[in-house]
């Protein structure tokens, strides 16, 4: 062997660290064009939410008993419910309910769930097994039920059920924060942090957290998912936001009483929900395919 | 001349990446004629390993192509359609594997998966092919074959699961038997097993082998004829004594050069760098004795120190059991000095490195750094000692942060530790770089820009940065390539010439250690059982595990080929005890100045 | 073995205990008194003090806690507020219904769900691989309350196969009818997460080594499939199967709203409704039984497919 030193190398300058991931990101997606198609659908859902109030052809609480249980028309695009109010308008505005409630469940399940995981993973021993235990208990209960039971104790206000949800996915979230917190503090390089000094939480957020935010990050547009399904199920029971605030699951709720001479009322809000959650399930499981480590070098 | 068992023409396998074709094998021929073991043998990367594949026709058919001839005992395999070739597989041609934890199905009885190939090729019903199987265990010599036969492999351990794989291999009593590096993942011990049995049962069963691996040592204790990959082709071929003797390829005089070789160092005092060859020329460099390093004063000072831990189970998680990783382990190290630990897995080399950065918590004994004790330290003692005491690590492809860049890593305990501010950390990043062997504009990269070898040279400039006395090395080079190996040794030694380093080295691997150490300590299950100066221990070994250890190592010279070691069952004890145990009491005699050995029970005499 | 199930065993009877005091605590430190939650807004101080009583929240707390508990132990659950019967009468009286619907829609669910992954996995990347993955991935996204009325729709008003108020008793046919649509929403569901995670492993086990040390003695391919992955596969299965049991007793409570069938989803709606708070301290305990014994029952399955488990 040449005693040469390594070859040079290439005089490219240094990429940033929001660089790489943003082409990891982007490798991930071309590997899985269906990912594009779902990031596409949610994000015009997240813009027709947001334009809800310019683009809604009507108030969505506005009644008009003369037009009730109407068909489409131009002037009702999807037609009108039991109290003539604007469908389309309702679904419209029901988005911005669905996302807001999705959104902020999720974040703030992420954020102590993955907190509690990582620091499961990391102190492990009894402190794990105790917090693992009562995470997979709650894991195991029904989120549905318990999430009924939660909002109908404190009651169905926006805060309540974004609590609700929030707890139903938190252990969910200690999970998947968990097991990569382990695989990665059995790498040599965390146990070459400990040797060099560094301190527990500068590994754990410096140095752990990065390695397993990718994982984290797809996990959670799965249980967004989830947690919009969630929020239109309360409301489909009865727990979601009180009437004539416009959900979706409560617009079901009301179709579903007249489904059977006018099920269309049921059926728009029902495939508006399907939309939304197949487009993140679609987004989340391809970066999924892409992130996870186990699959590649196999496409 | 009688014909080959197996002749392959011109092979070439290609994989398919990013939708070009790549070859992996290029153009390779070589016959194998009844009876003979061909070693193929190259570092990683070769594509010794898809050879062995592509014969098998085991790659997977989406995203890879095997062109040329392969044919056994004259018949063509790679036009046979894949109901043929299944036929042929298990049948023929069997194959055993590198990992032997991995390569058994953890759902069915070791008995049944050895049987299987005698119902699918022998169509033999069940109950004769578990007394054939039966029968097959027993000449694999596996203890107690009877009441193992229904286990499965995870009662097993690597040893024991290699001879499963060889009799499940031999079953159907193959023509060529491909080992793929069946040895890699044992001890030396059990490799001397493993190999002594392959070399038994082929002189029995008449089969040819085709042997696989990366070590020299191996190659020359088994094969008859050599093929030498580098990089896809063939660079050499020949019979081992040709190849080892008049090595004609720079490549093969190259990894020769490379390879460290057991007992080659006696008159020396200290340890020596590796020869570097260069591949194009095949010129070669001297190599040189390593200056006096060794101070007077001794750095560390481990007096019986203990590491244990608890092995919890059953309803109540009571204490069940504990492993007695270090059992009064002492030693001294000298500033400047290298103390080699080595042993076989579960000895404890690696649990002593670690009680000693308190990585793991030692159970009991004193640890004595730069006069101060160790184990007695707060948080903040903990902290400046470790700026002191380094260590590096087996994996090069774990120990970087995949997501810090290497200036940010090696400028990290820098600034964490307030040596320096921003600016002068990034100086001395490149410092350390340069100190290394790398340029220092490697510091905007990421570590998977940088080869294996490449990488190790980072973690010790990563290791340097806090201008530690003393590195704990755990298996630093063991994972690398032969001639990357001695690079980075050759680091290694010119690092402790420069800056007076006490290296405590902690390595399986007899050969470098002989190359690189002062002082030896040998371990055996949690204890020293014989620790001196090098040559002392190499040259007159006392005790039994030593010299057992020793005699295990592949020698890199094909005369040694007629020296058969017997066959030995003995398996690698393991340290874990019941609750109860209390270790015997120990006492060291003094053989030489500095060499000590422990004194051993009859237990040892009758091995 | 023994040792395994016992300490199972006793995690169960731990767990039991903690969701009980939580139930007991949660009703009482919650916002709202239990009493005038059930009276409403206009309630009397008479009558708040009455049903405060009446639920036995006048007494000391300790010896409330003392009561529940053993009560729950002896079986004594308290009566429903609404109709007076026994809580426990009224929760097994429903018990059976949602016991074979989700039992069902499990069958259902492994039945199309195993083989299809095991098809999806072995057939990677090309065409059947894409639509299966595409269409277990839509069967996840349901709501089942959506997919249910889904149903209901097509096959119950547009087609007229099914009764769309499920009648019940009587002749067989009149059982399966009615069980038929509710279990096969649950079902579809069901197997769409059994593809998928059949797919997942499957493509992880296909990769070990020891599915090529099969292949190198010759096994045939089918053989390699079903007996040498399939069986490894299947641990990890289990494991996911037993999680997903919390998605599918939520997804009974919709069913048997949508197909207005009894069960304990409609019996824990109708509690909320009602404010039958004694119901729903009965429905939580049962709730937690039925998760603790799904546990145990997914521990043992997990036992009984990988021999590495015994030795714990």
């Amino acid at each position: 062997m040449t005693q040469t030193s390594p070859p040079s190398p290439a005089p490219a300058p240094a990429p940033s660290p929001l660089a790489v991931a943003l082409a990891a990101t982007i490798r991930a997606f071309n590997t899985n064009k269906t990912s594009w198609i779902g990031l596409g659908v949610f994000l015009a859902v997240v813009v027709l939410a947001i334009m809800a109030p310019w683009i809604a052809p009507h108030d969505p609480l506005e009644q008009d008993v003369f037009s009730r249980l109407q068909g489409p028309s131009a002037e009702y695009p999807l037609g009108t419910d039991y109290f003539g109010r604007c469908i389309l308008s309702r679904l419209l505005h029901g988005a911005r309910y669905s996302l807001l409630i999705g959104v902020a469940s999720t974040l703030a399940a992420m954020l102590i769930g993955s907190a509690i995981g990582i620091l499961a993973g990391w102190y492990g021993g009894r402190f794990d097994v105790i917090v693992m235990q009562t995470m997979d208990v709650l894991l195991a209960f029904p989120a549905l039920i318990l999430g009924l039971i939660i909002v109908a104790m404190l009651g169905p206000t926006l805060v309540n059920i974004v609590i609700a949800i929030a707890l139903t996915s938190i252990p969910a979230f200690a999970r998947i924060a968990r097991a990569p917190t382990i695989s990665v503090k059995e790498r040599e390089f965390v146990e070459a942090c400990r040797a060099l000094g560094y301190s527990d939480a500068r590994i754990m957020f410096l140095h752990i957290l990065p390695n397993i935010f990718a994982e984290i990050l797809v996990m959670s547009s799965l249980w967004l998912a989830s947690a919009i399904r969630t929020e239109a199920s309360l409301a489909f029971i009865g727990l979601g936001l009180r009437p004539p605030i416009p959900t979706w699951g409560g617009m079901i709720r009301e179709g579903f009483e007249n489904i059977l001479d006018s099920y269309w009322l049921a059926l728009a809000p029902g495939v508006a929900i399907l939309i939304v959650v197949f487009a993140l399930n679609l987004l989340g499981d391809g970066l999924r395919d892409a992130v996870d480590p186990k699959l590649k070098g196999e496409t | 001349m009688t014909p080959p068992v197996l002749s392959i023409r011109s092979l070439t396998t290609s994989f398919r990446v990013d939708r070009a074709w790549r070859p992996v094998v290029e153009d390779l021929s070589f016959d194998i004629a009844p009876r003979e073991t061909v070693a193929v043998v190259g570092e990683s990367g070769s594509g010794k390993s898809v050879t062995a594949l592509s014969v098998m026709r085991l790659l997977p058919a989406a995203n890879s192509r095997v062109e040329g001839q392969i044919a056994l005992a004259g018949r063509e395999l790679l036009p046979l359609p894949e109901a043929e070739m299944r036929r042929v597989r298990g049948n023929d041609i069997a194959m055993i594997f590198q990992e032997p934890m991995t390569s058994l199905n953890p759902v069915l009885t070791v008995g049944f998966q050895v049987a299987e190939a005698l119902v699918y090729h022998r169509a033999l019903d069940r109950s004769a092919a578990e007394a054939e199987a039966l029968r097959l265990f027993e000449r694999v010599r596996i203890p107690a074959a009877r009441s193992r036969f229904h286990e499965y492999p995870h009662h097993f351990s690597g040893g024991m699961r290699q001879r499963v794989m060889i009799a499940m291999a031999l079953a159907c009593r193959p023509k060529l038997l491909i080992a793929d590096e069946p040895t890699t993942a044992l001890d030396v011990t059990i490799q001397a097993q493993i190999l002594e049995l392959i070399k038994m049962l082929q002189e029995e069963e008449g089969m040819s082998v085709l042997f696989i691996t990366h070590d020299m040592g191996v190659v020359a204790e088994i094969a008859d004829r050599v093929v030498v990959m580098y990089k896809g082709k063939a660079v050499e071929t020949g019979s081992t004594a040709e190849v080892f003797r008049t090595p004609r390829a720079p490549y093969t005089r190259a990894l020769l050069a490379a390879v460290p070789r057991l007992g080659s160092m006696a008159g020396r005092a200290r340890p020596m760098r590796f020869p570097m060859v260069d591949i194009a020329t095949g010129g070669s460099d001297e190599p040189t004795e390593t200056p006096d390093t060794v101070a007077e004063r001794p750095l560390l000072e481990v007096s019986d120190l203990v590491t244990r831990f608890d092995i919890r189970g059953g309803v109540l998680s009571r204490i069940r059991g504990r492993v007695h990783a270090v059992e009064k382990v002492s030693f001294t190290l000298h500033a400047g000095e290298t103390l080699a630990l080595v042993g076989e897995s579960g000895c404890g080399k690696s649990t002593t490195g670690r009680s000693i950065l308190r990585l793991v918590p030692p159970t009991s004994g004193r640890i004595l750094f730069e006069g101060r004790d160790v184990a007695a330290l707060d948080r903040a003692g903990l902290r400046q000692m470790r700026r002191r005491m380094q260590m590096i690590f087996q994996d090069p492809y774990a120990s970087l942060n995949p997501r810090k860049t290497v200036g940010g890593a090696l400028a990290e305990p820098i600034i964490v530790h307030g040596l320096a501010g921003k600016a002068e950390a990034r100086e001395r990043v490149a410092s350390l770089l340069r100190k290394v062997g790398l340029p220092p504009d490697a510091a905007g990269r990421f570590p998977h820009e940088f080869s294996g070898g490449q990488r190790q040279r980072l973690c010790i400039a990563r290791a340097l940065a806090l201008e530690p006395r003393l590195i704990v090395a755990d298996e630093a080079v063991s994972a690398l390539d032969v001639s990357i190996k001695a690079q980075v040794l050759n680091l290694m030694l010119d690092l402790q010439a420069e800056l007076g380093l006490a290296y405590l080295f902690i390595s399986h691997d007899i050969a470098v250690v002989e190359r690189v150490s002062h002082r030896i300590a040998v371990m055996y299950l949690g204890e020293i059982v014989e620790i001196g100066p090098r040559a002392a221990i190499f040259e007159s070994p006392q005790h039994p595990y030593t010299k057992r250890l020793m005699a295990a190592v592949p020698v890199p010279d094909p005369d040694h080929r007629a020296i058969r070691r017997g066959l030995s069952g003995a398996e690698i004890r393991s340290p874990v005890r019941p609750p109860d145990y209390l270790p015997p009491p120990r006492s060291y005699r003094e053989i030489s100045p500095g060499h000590l050995v422990q004194a051993w029970g009859e237990e040892w005499d009758r091995t | 073995m023994t040792a395994f199930v016992v300490k199972r065993l006793g995690f169960a009877l731990v767990t039991l205990w903690a969701v009980l005091t939580l139930v007991f605590f949660i009703v009482r430190v919650l916002p709202g008194d239990p009493a005038q939650v059930i009276l409403g807004d206009q309630a009397t101080a008479g009558a708040i003090e009455a049903m405060r009583a009446r639920l036995g929240l006048d007494r000391p707390l300790a010896v409330q806690y003392a009561e529940f508990l053993f009560g729950v132990l002896r079986g004594e659950w308290g009566v429903s507020l609404v109709t007076g019967r026994p809580v426990l009468v009224e929760v097994m009286s429903v018990l059976p219904w949602t016991i074979e619907l989700t039992v069902a829609a499990l069958v259902i669910g492994a039945l199309i769900g195993i083989p299809l992954g095991v098809w999806a996995a072995t057939n990677r990347n090309r065409l059947i691989d894409y639509v299966t993955r595409l269409a277990s991935l839509l069967g996840l996204s349901f709501p089942a309350f959506v997919s249910g009325i889904l149903l209901l729709i097509f096959f119950g008003i547009q087609l007229r196969w099914f009764p769309v108020i499920s009648a019940q008793s009587g002749s067989l046919s009149a059982w399966f009818l009615s069980l038929a649509l509710p279990a096969l929403n649950l079902g579809l569901i069901m197997a769409a997460y059994i593809t998928r995670v059949t797919r997942s492993a499957m493509l992880e086990v296909l990769q070990e080594d020891y599915v090529r040390t099969a292949r190198a003695k010759g096994v045939p391919w089918r053989a390699v499939v079903w007996r040498h992955a399939l069986r490894n596969a299947l641990i990890p299965v289990i494991t996911v199967v037993g999680l997903y049991l919390g998605v599918l007793i939520g997804n009974s409570v919709l069913t048997e709203i949508v197909f207005n069938r009894p069960g304990l989803g409609k019996l824990i709606v109708g509690a909320l409704n009602q404010r039958d708070y004694t119901m729903l301290q009965g429905m939580m305990v049962i709730y937690t039984l039925v998760v603790i014994v799904v546990n145990l029952l997914t521990d043992l399955a997990y036992g009984a497919a990988d021999p590495r488990v015994k030795l714990k």
